[in-house]
C-alpha cells in the first residue's frame, strides 16, 4: 500500500492525542513534560508532510525554527523543574496545589 | 381715618406675626439656661403683639373690605400659585386682637404658674412658637399657608401637651393629640386639593370670588369638597368622633390647656370654617350643624360626672365647641365667631382660676378633695365664679348674649331639634358648673391640703382679674357688631350703644332668650339640690348604669382602641411579616444567597491541578475546532 499524505497525517493527529492523553493524565511532571514534547513533534510531522507533498520547502524551514525553539524551552522548562523540585521535594503533579482557592 | 403713609402701617402686621416666633428662636438658640430671660422674651413679645395690633386696628379701621399683602412663595407652571399673604377684614382683625391679648394674659400668668419648673424657658419656647402659628392661622390668606400653619399648631400642642414628657400618660396623650389630629389633617387636605382642582386657586379672595359669580362651579363635588374641609375642623375642634383627645390634653400644664385647648387652638376649627364658608353648601352645613348639636349633647353629659377639674372643664369645652360649630352650620358665622370670643374669655378664665385652685391645693386635681375654698381664696373665687356666670349665661354677662344668638339661630331656621339640644345642653352647662363650685369652694374641706389652702401670687391673680372683666362684659362691647360687618345678619353694628345691645337679644328673639334664662335657673336649681353641702357624689346612686357610662366616657376610647388601634396594629404586624421575611428574606437574602451559591460552584473548578487546567484548555480547542471546521 502506498503511503499517501493521510497517513502521515493521521500518524502526526494519533501522536498529538498521544501526547495530550499524557499530559492530561500522567502524574508525574517530567513525564508530563515529555509528553508536551511529543505533542510537539507531531505538529513538526504534520509540517514536514505537507511541505513533502506539496514540494514546498516552507514547512521544513519551520520545522527547523520550531526544533530550535523548541530546545530552548525545554532548557527553560527543566531548569524550572528542578526548581520546583528542590523547593517542593516532589515530582507528583497532583501535590502541586497553590493555585487552588 | 388719619393719613398714615400706608406702606408703614402695612408692615406691622408682618411684625406682630414674627415677633414670636423670633422671640422663639432666641429663646432657643440662647437662653435655654436662663429663665428669667426666656420669660421676659416670650412675654414681651406677645404683649408687644397686642399693643401693636391695638395700634393697627385704631389706625387701619374694621373696614369689610378685604385687604391683602403678598409675596409670591412658589408658583409651579400655570396651575400652582402658592402666596405668602396677610389677610385683614374685620374676622382675622379680631381674631388677631384676642389671639394677643388673651395669650398675653396667659403668658404674664405662666410667668407665676410654671415658677419652679426645670422646663421652664423650653415652655416659654413652647408657648412662643405657638402663637406665632395661630397667628399665622389666623392671618393666612390662602389654603396652603393656612395648611402650614395648622400643622405648626399641632406641633406646638405636641410639644405643650407632652411637656413634662418623662411622665408616660402625658407623653401618649401628646401622641394621641397629634395622631387624631393628623387624620382630620388628612381629610382637610383631600379638601383642599379638591376645591384647588375644580376651581384651580387656592386664594381665600380668589375662591370667594369665584364661587360667588358662579355658584354651581364645584359641580357635584361641592358637598363632598365641603365635608372633607369641615374634617380639619372636626380633628382640630375635637368634635365627633374625633373628640376623644382633648380631654387626655389635659395632661399639659393649665396655662397650656387655658390657651391652647380652651381660648385658641380649637377655636381655630370654628374659624377655619368661618374663613371658608363660602365653599360649604347646604347638604353640607346640615351634617356639620348635627355634628355640632351631638358633640355638644354628648360632652355635656361626659361633664356631669366628672371629677377632675380640668377634665370637667375640657369637656365643658368640647361641649361649647359643639355649640359654635353648630351654630355655623345653621348658617350662622356671627353667632358662631361671637360665642368662639367670649368662650375665649371666660374658659382661659376658668382654666387659670383652676390652676390657680390646684397650685393651691399642692397640685391635687380631684374636686372631692377640695372643699370650702371661697374663704381662704377669695380673688379666685370670684374669678370663678365671673367665668362661671359667664358660661352658664346669665344676663348680662357675655355668655347670655353669645349663646343666645347661637339659640335665635336655630330657632329662625326653624330647626326645633337643635334649639331643643342646645338648650338641654345649658341646663346641663349650668348644672355641671354649679356642680364644680359647689363642691370646690362651698361645703366643708376634704382633705388636708385645702386646710392649708391660700390665695396665689399677685402674677398669676391679675390675668384673672383682666379676663373676668372682659367674660362680665364682653357681651356688650361691640363683639358681634364686628362680626356682623363682616357676615352680615344681626347685632348692630358697631355705633350702637351699650343699652341697645343689652336689650337686644330680648327684643329681637325674645323665646330664645326666656328659655335660655330658664335653663340656666333649672339648672342651678338642680345642682343645688344636689351637691350643696355634699361630701360626695349622689348622682351615682340615682342614675346607676347612666352614670358609670358617663364617668366613663361613654366608652370611645376603648372602642377606638378595641377597632381602630387593633385594626392598625395588625396592619403594622402584616408589614412587619412582608419586611422581615419577603424583603428581607426573599429578595436581599436571596440574592446573596444565590450568589454565594454560584461562587461555591465556580469554585470547584479552580482545584489547583494543573492537568484539570490543561484539560479544560484541550476541550475549549476541541470546541473551537467543532465549530470553524464543522458547521
Amino acid at each position: 500500500m502506498h503511503a499517501g499524505l493521510e497517513h502521515y497525517l493521521a500518524v502526526s493527529a494519533l501522536l498529538f492525542a498521544l501526547g495530550l492523553f499524557g499530559v492530561l493524565v500522567r502524574r508525574n511532571v517530567l513525564v508530563i513534560y515529555m509528553s508536551l514534547e511529543l505533542m510537539l513533534n507531531a505538529a513538526n510531522l504534520a509540517l514536514v508532510s505537507f511541505s513533502s507533498y506539496r514540494n514546498n520547502p516552507d514547512g521544513q524551514v519551520l520545522v527547523f525554527f520550531i526544533i530550535s525553539v523548541a530546545a530552548a524551552e525545554v532548557a527553560v522548562g527543566l531548569a524550572l523543574i528542578v526548581a520546583l523540585y528542590r523547593k517542593r521535594k516532589t515530582t507528583h503533579v497532583e501535590d502541586l496545589t497553590t493555585m487552588k482557592l | 381715618m388719619f393719613a398714615f403713609p400706608f406702606m408703614k402701617l402695612e408692615a406691622l402686621p408682618w411684625i406682630i406675626l414674627f415677633l414670636p416666633l423670633a422671640a422663639a428662636g432666641i429663646i432657643t438658640l440662647f437662653t435655654l439656661r436662663n429663665a428669667k430671660w426666656s420669660a421676659r422674651l416670650s412675654v414681651g413679645a406677645v404683649v408687644a403683639g397686642f399693643l401693636l395690633s391695638v395700634v393697627f386696628v385704631f389706625v387701619a379701621g374694621w373696614e369689610p373690605r378685604v385687604r391683602e399683602v403678598t409675596a409670591n412663595w412658589l408658583t409651579i407652571g400655570e396651575g400652582l400659585r402658592v402666596d405668602f399673604g396677610l389677610h385683614f377684614d374685620p374676622l382675622s382683625l379680631l381674631m388677631l386682637l384676642v389671639v394677643t391679648g388673651v395669650a398675653g394674659v396667659i403668658h404674664i400668668y405662666s410667668v407665676g404658674y410654671m415658677r419652679d419648673d426645670p422646663g421652664y424657658p423650653r415652655f416659654f419656647a413652647s408657648l412662643s412658637l405657638f402663637t406665632f402659628s395661630m397667628l399665622g392661622i389666623v392671618l393666612a390668606n390662602n389654603f396652603i399657608q393656612l395648611f402650614i400653619f395648622w400643622e405648626l399648631v399641632g406641633v406646638s400642642s405636641y410639644l405643650l401637651i407632652g411637656f413634662w414628657h418623662a411622665r408616660p400618660a402625658a407623653a401618649d396623650a401628646a401622641k394621641k393629640a397629634f395622631i387624631t389630629n393628623r387624620l382630620g389633617d388628612f381629610g382637610f387636605l383631600l379638601g383642599i386639593l379638591t376645591v384647588w382642582g375644580a376651581l384651580g386657586s387656592l386664594n381665600f379672595s380668589d375662591l370667594q370670588e369665584k364661587l360667588a359669580s358662579d355658584p354651581a362651579a364645584l359641580g357635584a363635588l361641592a358637598t363632598v369638597a365641603g365635608l372633607l374641609v369641615f374634617c380639619g375642623a372636626v380633628g382640630k375642634s375635637a368634635q365627633f368622633p374625633l373628640h376623644v383627645w382633648l380631654p387626655d390634653a389635659m395632661e399639659g400644664p393649665t396655662p397650656v390647656s387655658a390657651l391652647i385647648h380652651a381660648a385658641t387652638m380649637v377655636a381655630a376649627g370654628v374659624y377655619m370654617l368661618c374663613r371658608i364658608l363660602f365653599v360649604l353648601n347646604a347638604p353640607a352645613l346640615e351634617v356639620i350643624s348635627y355634628i355640632g348639636g351631638f358633640t355638644a349633647l354628648l360632652a355635656a353629659l361626659i361633664a356631669i360626672q366628672q371629677d377632675d377639674i380640668k377634665r370637667i372643664l375640657a369637656y365643658s369645652t368640647l361641649s361649647q365647641l359643639g355649640y359654635m360649630v353648630m351654630a355655623v352650620g345653621l348658617g350662622g358665622p356671627t353667632p358662631a365667631m361671637f360665642h368662639l370670643t367670649t368662650h375665649a374669655f371666660f374658659k382661659a378664665l376658668l382654666f387659670l382660676a383652676a390652676g390657680s385652685v390646684i397650685v393651691a391645693a399642692h397640685h391635687e386635681q380631684d374636686i372631692w378633695k377640695m372643699g370650702a375654698l371661697r374663704t381662704k381664696m377669695p380673688v379666685t373665687f370670684w374669678t370663678f365664679m365671673a367665668g362661671t356666670l359667664a358660661l352658664a349665661g346669665l344676663w348680662p354677662f357675655s355668655g347670655f348674649f353669645s349663646k343666645d344668638s347661637i339659640l335665635a339661630q336655630a330657632l329662625s331656621r326653624h330647626n326645633v331639634l337643635l334649639f331643643a339640644v342646645g338648650l338641654f345642653v345649658a341646663v346641663l352647662t349650668t348644672f355641671y358648673m354649679f356642680r364644680l363650685i359647689f363642691v370646690v369652694f362651698f361645703g366643708s374641706t376634704k382633705s388636708g391640703h385645702a386646710e392649708h389652702a391660700h390665695e396665689s401670687p399677685p402674677v398669676m391673680v391679675w390675668p384673672l382679674r383682666i379676663l373676668a372683666v372682659f367674660a362680665l362684659v364682653g357681651g356688650v362691647i361691640g363683639i358681634q357688631g364686628v362680626y356682623a360687618l363682616q357676615f352680615g345678619g344681626e347685632g348692630a353694628g358697631p355705633a350702637a350703644g351699650v343699652v341697645e345691645r343689652l336689650i337686644g337679644p330680648w327684643r329681637e328673639a325674645p323665646v330664645a332668650a326666656v328659655c335660655g334664662l330658664a335653663a340656666f335657673v333649672a339648672g342651678l336649681g338642680a345642682a343645688y339640690a344636689l351637691y350643696a353641702g355634699a361630701d360626695e357624689d349622689p348622682l351615682p346612686e340615682k342614675l346607676g348604669g347612666m352614670s358609670i357610662a358617663m364617668r366613663n366616657r361613654f366608652y370611645f376610647d376603648e372602642l377606638y382602641q378595641a377597632t381602630v388601634i387593633r385594626l392598625h396594629d395588625g396592619l403594622a404586624a402584616v408589614a412587619a411579616w412582608i419586611d422581615r421575611w419577603i424583603i428581607a428574606g426573599v429578595c436581599v437574602r436571596g440574592i446573596h444567597g444565590t450568589t454565594e451559591l454560584l461562587g461555591r460552584a465556580l469554585r470547584l473548578l479552580q482545584t489547583g491541578n494543573v492537568q484539570t487546567y490543561a484539560f479544560l484548555f484541550a476541550a475549549g480547542v476541541a470546541l473551537v475546532l467543532y465549530f470553524v471546521l464543522g458547521k
